[in-house]
């Protein structure tokens, strides 16, 4: 069959019918929803709550849009850890390993804002740069050098299926029982700001030799990485 | 309900055992590495909510999270490279024909 065949050849059955037609919209609303949560904070100047503005002694603009225990806070957080979930269970789901890169990518996207939400300017921003734009692209490099046809799915045995979610679904009960049971002991009334010039000085006072290992560590991969994927003679 | 602590300590657990349930199930050896990095993620949001809930003034947490988000983009490229190996000499990336070390 001529290759542009495939697409009008192939039967799609009615239960893959079906989550294209609720995954596709809802991936569209989730990313419309992050960008709009991502730029809703910086938006909402401090001068619209009615509050002072938080001293910005770092020279980083400090923005207290969400307070803490407001609507707009549980709005916001809801939103990005939803945006962050569902991903992550979309990952899991999915069959064919491109969707699950996507996936992976909005998945992403998600915990970028979550840094966002977290005051972790800083870390949201690399987290965007370095992750997302990075390593995941590798992964889709490594998923296009190794695939031998777009139709080809490696199907798990059911009996490994229902391990893995038994182990799956325990933990992550035993994780939210502790959670819920533990009492954090958080001071109260803090709003930090976005440390950039305090994260730079403890890089290279306090945690110097890590960040001297990790120098060494990428030099290291980078030399593997090339000898590994090198061309055979 | 205030925004507190544990909020982001369960999506964190969810995120981690959702990589946890992609490492357990998949066969393709870079569907492997996507729930690899999904609990690299998790142990980073992690990191970063207890540094800003329970320390004030810390940035820790942050240079942790900092610290995991490049050993995760090391320890991907060589896994890529490593994927890349196998599927020239078995000429598949199904994790499950790799047996030639089975005991």
């Amino acid at each position: 069959m001529p290759s542009w065949q495939w697409s009008s050849r192939r039967r799609v059955s009615p239960c893959r019918r079906l989550g294209l037609f609720l995954f596709a919209p809802e991936a569209l609303t989730l990313l419309a929803a992050i960008v709009a949560v991502s730029i809703l904070p910086s938006s909402l100047a401090s001068g619209a709550t009615g509050m002072a503005a938080p001293s910005d002694d770092q020279g980083i603009g400090v923005v207290n849009a969400a307070p803490p225990g407001g609507l707009l806070d549980s709005l916001l957080f809801y939103a990005v850890a939803g945006g962050a979930v569902v991903p992550a269970i979309g990952v899991c789901v999915t069959k064919n390993i491109v969707r699950m890169a996507v996936w992976l990518f909005v998945a992403l996207g998600s915990v970028a804002t979550l840094y966002f939400l977290l005051a972790a300017s800083f870390l949201g921003a690399i987290q965007l740069i370095v992750y997302a734009g990075g390593t995941l692209v590798l992964l889709i490099f490594g998923v296009m050098l190794t695939s031998k046809s777009p139709w080809v799915r490696f199907q798990p045995r059911a009996v490994e299926v229902v391990a893995a979610i038994i182990v799956c679904t325990g933990l992550l009960v035993c994780l939210c029982l502790v959670y819920a049971r533990t009492t954090w002991h958080s001071p109260e009334g803090v709003v930090p700001g976005t440390p950039l010039v305090q994260l730079g000085r403890r890089l290279l006072t306090a945690y110097l030799v890590p960040f001297e290992v990790a120098g060494v560590l990428l030099f290291i991969v980078m030399v593997g990485a090339a000898h590994l994927a090198r061309q055979e003679r | 309900m205030t925004i507190g602590l544990s909020h982001y300590l369960v999506v964190s657990a969810v995120l981690f055992c959702c990589g946890l349930f992609t490492m357990m199930t998949k066969r393709n050896a870079v569907g492997i590495l996507i729930g690899v990095e999904l609990v690299l993620n998790a142990a980073a949001v992690n990191l970063v909510s207890f540094d800003r809930f329970l320390g004030p003034g810390r940035i820790d947490g942050q240079i942790g999270a900092l610290f995991v988000i490049v050993l995760a983009a090391a320890e991907a490229a060589l896994a890529v490279g490593i994927c890349v190996n196998v599927y020239r000499n078995l000429s598949t990336v199904d994790v499950d024909t790799a047996t030639a070390l089975r005991g």
